[in-house]
């Protein structure tokens, strides 16, 4: 019982840094809004007139509905997708199709922010031009990022649905039932774990992602009046003033970052009080 | 099966111990410079401090210089921290940071560009802050094809914004754009892929861009061709100043190497980065 | 393939008839158009920059800002971030992992709020993560621009997916096997790594595969911990450029970079296929099966 207790020691020690590693950078992110937060509060990021740092205006809430828009429309692409794509290489894919297209998927989740973002500027984006404007918008930058984040949604689900026991599967059939009413019926309900952590993952990666939304929303700060609006994500908008922003200027980014932190979590706390957290298997 | 993976993560472990240590100390002759600079700034001039500093290094065997980006505002903060050697700033000095010093490298002209199968010969400046403010919405109001306006413009706090700001006399929530971008190949590939846009970039990358096939064109400002030549001889009205910036003390090491920055040595480099070399007599600008 | 039965009635047989055919149809666009998009991302990648690439473009080092020369020494860098990123990340991973998945069956309170953590983990933006890790690992733990502070800034970005699908594999182990184990007289410790981990090693190198795809795309985050120095690393306390960071140099920074921003991407592309065979064939060499745990038929 000896190595057991120093199992747990170690692990619950492990699992205590990583847990850390987010206080870590929460502190972090306080301690660099702090000058801002104290000369300015909360209540001038939401009730401000546009957002121009240097004429003294910083008004978030169009960064944020973008932020939102693009990663949740990201998500609505990717999640079909992504359990689409995990059930045909599961169900309906001959073997070798099945592994070759496990490895695009994995590939694809690999490819550098930067290459998605200037596929996006120099091959999407004039194809959505035709509808009118420059390409760059919200929609351009939702696709790219739904496209991004497809993997952790392929991958993660794949593997849960493969883990679901053989036996349900061969029960049903001998059933009768068909290869569809088994997907929809046994399988997804019994994987609905796997896929709901892997949609997750997916979205706050999207909440997460910088590069490519910078190359391909066109950041214009305004409120998105249409899908071809273009938009500024909270991220995008931290990368691109970051390097040229003067000391206090550099502190409302920072409070930009804290308030994206604090969306998130308010997301995760929703979603994992009502999915619910329990585990219990099937008998 | 578990004596091979034991075999593995033991060599990973050696390997990365062995990569722990520091390069040896060489012994320094007395006349030799020898020392370690960090130079941190701005993504536009870090290109060409890093191929300066190769050729520094090959002179100075015992120099080692290392460049890292993250923004001229970035470098400035920087060095007053004491966490960088020197700083780079691809704008002159603000109001705020006269305890520094800025020693300018070369030259960086701004025009503005606009799409290859745009047959728009000049735009007088009222034309150009017309289109900027969204007072004029389609070329065929200044004398072009009906085509709407793309409006390309640049992020705040970039100093190409400000000089073009500047020039033209605009404050920026005047300005109403349809996309803003972040460097400048980034509003190059948005001119390039949009028929009716207009923007402004940095002179030496629209002419690098234009040699290698990139569809579009450089206006002229003010009568006068945008190109590289009508910078260095001061006749083009729009340029910024690309600067190495140093707090009040500098080690000999950083004096020397700004001293090579500024020699006519590296002229040729500078132009393969297609800036403009500046003459000695502009040597210190406050 | 599974081979169904008709059903008895007619009308209902043709009802799930029909219904097969949509999902059928609707399940193959799906995976065409994705498999399609990303043929296309690829050959356009191809096509811009293979033209680039021959020996000398791997082996030599960078020059003229990279116009010239080649992009050996960023191979290097970026082969020893990603050393260091998952030799700290998958021992912490898997062990939190384990840490998560103690209670069989119930969840504790430590458990679900570091789920919740690193969701939350999970969707901080990468330039933060890299202004944190500058702040923290380079100047804080006083590691400077380096490789180390880049691999370990990884590491931290990389925690919640490894995490998540370590937890899901350890889970995924039919609770059977412990039962059986149990009865037979093992100890925890032996029936994690004797039993749990072997079974559920390849899910969690799923996680691994994902995660280096992740460590290999991210650039905002490096360009602030391992830097900007392409020169060759002499330890991993030295700045190194990595390859998603030049490309991006390349493509956005540098005039005329172009062509050998995406020759770069390529060698990129090629290097995750080698890792992910890699992988592949390890698990396949250690006599790990691919996939299909079937329950109850010990």
């Amino acid at each position: 019982m000896r190595s057991d207790r120093a199992l747990t020691i170690v692990t619950r020690t492990l699992a205590a840094i990583s847990a850390a590693i987010v206080l870590l950078v929460f502190v972090f992110l306080l301690r660099e809004s702090t000058p801002a937060l104290r000369q300015m509060g909360v209540s001038r990021f939401f009730s401000d007139t546009s957002w121009h740092p240097l004429s003294d205006q910083f008004n978030l809430i169009p960064m944020i509905v973008a932020t939102l828009v693009t990663s949740v429309g990201a998500v609505v692409i990717a999640a079909p997708l992504g359990i689409a794509s995990a059930v045909f290489v599961n169900f309906y894919a001959p073997p070798q199709l099945a592994t070759w297209h496990r490895r695009l998927i994995e590939l694809l989740a690999g490819i550098p922010s930067v290459v998605f973002g200037l596929w996006g500027l120099v091959v999407l984006a004039p194809i959505v031009a035709t509808f009118g404007g420059s390409g760059q918008n919200l929609f351009t930058a939702t696709i790219v990022l739904g496209l991004m984040v497809l993997p952790t949604v392929a991958l993660l689900s794949d593997a849960a649905i493969a883990a679901q026991p053989r036996e349900w599967i061969q029960g049903a059939a001998a059933l009768g039932m068909r290869r569809s009413a088994i997907v929809g019926w046994i399988v997804l309900p019994g994987a609905r774990r796997g896929i709901g952590g892997g949609v997750m993952l997916a979205l706050t990666r999207a909440l997460g992602e910088t590069m490519a939304v910078l190359m391909l929303a066109g950041n214009i700060v305004e409120m998105p009046s249409s899908l071809l609006s273009p938009g500024r994500t909270l991220n995008a908008n931290i990368a691109l003033e970051l390097g040229y922003a003067s000391a206090g200027h550099r502190s409302v980014l920072f409070v930009s970052g804290l308030i994206l932190m604090l969306v998130v979590s308010v997301i995760v706390l929703f979603v994992s009080r009502r999915g619910g957290t329990k585990l219990d298997r099937y008998p | 099966m578990k004596t091979y993976l034991l075999a593995i993560s033991l060599l990973l472990l050696c390997m990365a111990f062995a990569s722990c240590t520091s390069a040896s100390s060489i012994k320094s002759t007395p006349n030799e410079l020898a020392g370690h600079l960090t130079i941190t700034g701005s993504s536009t001039v870090a290109p060409l401090a890093t191929e300066i500093a190769k050729r520094f290094e090959q002179q100075h065997p015992q120099v080692r210089i290392d460049v890292q980006t993250g923004g001229s505002g970035k470098g400035i903060a920087d060095i007053r921290l004491g966490v960088a050697d020197i700083g780079m700033a691809s704008r002159p000095l603000a109001s705020d940071e006269a305890d520094l010093a800025a020693h300018q490298i070369a030259a960086d002209g701004v025009g503005l560009i606009v799409h290859a199968s745009n047959s728009i010969a000049e735009l007088s400046q009222e034309q150009v802050i017309a289109i900027y403010t969204d007072e004029i919405n389609n070329w065929r109001d200044v004398g072009g094809e009906n085509e709407e306006i793309s409006v390309v413009h640049k992020a705040e706090g970039r100093a190409t914004l400000e000089v073009f700001l500047n020039h033209f006399g605009i404050d920026n929530p005047s300005v109403k754009s349809d996309v803003i971008v972040g460097e400048n190949e980034h509003a190059v590939k948005t001119v390039a892929g949009t028929a009716g846009a207009i923007g402004y970039v940095s002179i030496g990358t629209a002419e690098a861009d234009i040699e290698s096939g990139v569809p579009i064109r450089l206006l002229p400002l003010d009568g006068v061709e945008a190109n590289t030549e009508n910078v260095a001889s001061g006749v083009f009205p729009m340029s910024r100043p690309l600067n190495l910036v140093t707090a009040d003390s500098t080690s000999e090491l950083a004096s020397k190497f700004i001293q090579f920055c500024q020699s006519v040595e590296v002229h040729d480099l500078v132009r393969s980065q297609y800036f403009v070399p500046v003459t000695s007599e502009r040597g210190v600008a406050k | 393939m599974i081979v169904t039965p008709e059903a008895t009635s007619r009308t209902i047989g043709r009802q799930h008839f029909k219904r097969e055919v949509c999902v059928t149809v609707a399940v193959w666009s799906a995976a065409v158009s994705v498999i399609g998009i990303l043929i296309w991302i690829l050959v356009d990648i191809a096509v811009r920059g293979l033209a680039e690439i021959n020996l000398k473009f791997l082996t030599e080092d960078v020059q003229n800002a990279g116009r010239e020369g080649g992009i050996g020494p960023i191979i290097l860098s970026t082969g020893l971030i990603l050393l260091v990123c998952l030799v700290v990340s998958i021992p912490l991973s898997v062990g939190t992992a384990i840490a998560l998945t103690e209670r069989v069956g119930q969840d504790t309170w430590f458990a679900r709020n570091v789920r919740r953590s690193l969701d939350v983990l999970a969707g901080v933006p990468s330039i933060v993560f890299g202004l944190f890790g500058n702040a923290f690992f380079a100047i804080g733990l006083g590691l400077g621009y380096s490789i180390l502070s880049g691999g370990l800034t990884l590491a931290c970005m990389v925690l919640p997916i490894l995490i998540r699908t370590s937890e899901h594999a350890i889970r995924a182990v039919p609770a059977e096997y412990g039962y059986a184990a149990t009865a037979l007289g093992m100890k925890r410790t032996a029936i994690l790594f004797h039993v749990v981990l072997p079974v559920a090693m390849p899910a969690i190198m799923v996680g691994v595969v994902l995660s280096i795809g992740r460590a290999l795309a991210e650039t905002a985050a490096l360009i602030f911990t391992s830097g900007y120095v392409a020169r060759t690393p002499e330890s991993l306390l030295d700045s190194g450029r990595s390859l998603s960071v030049h490309i991006y140099d390349l493509a956005m920074n540098v005039p005329g970079g172009g062509s050998r921003a995406y020759a770069t991407a390529c060698v990129l592309v090629a290097i995750l296929v080698l890792i992910n065979a890699a992988t592949a064939l390890l698990l396949r060499l250690a006599g790990w099966q691919n996939r299909n745990i079937s329950g109850g038929s010990l």
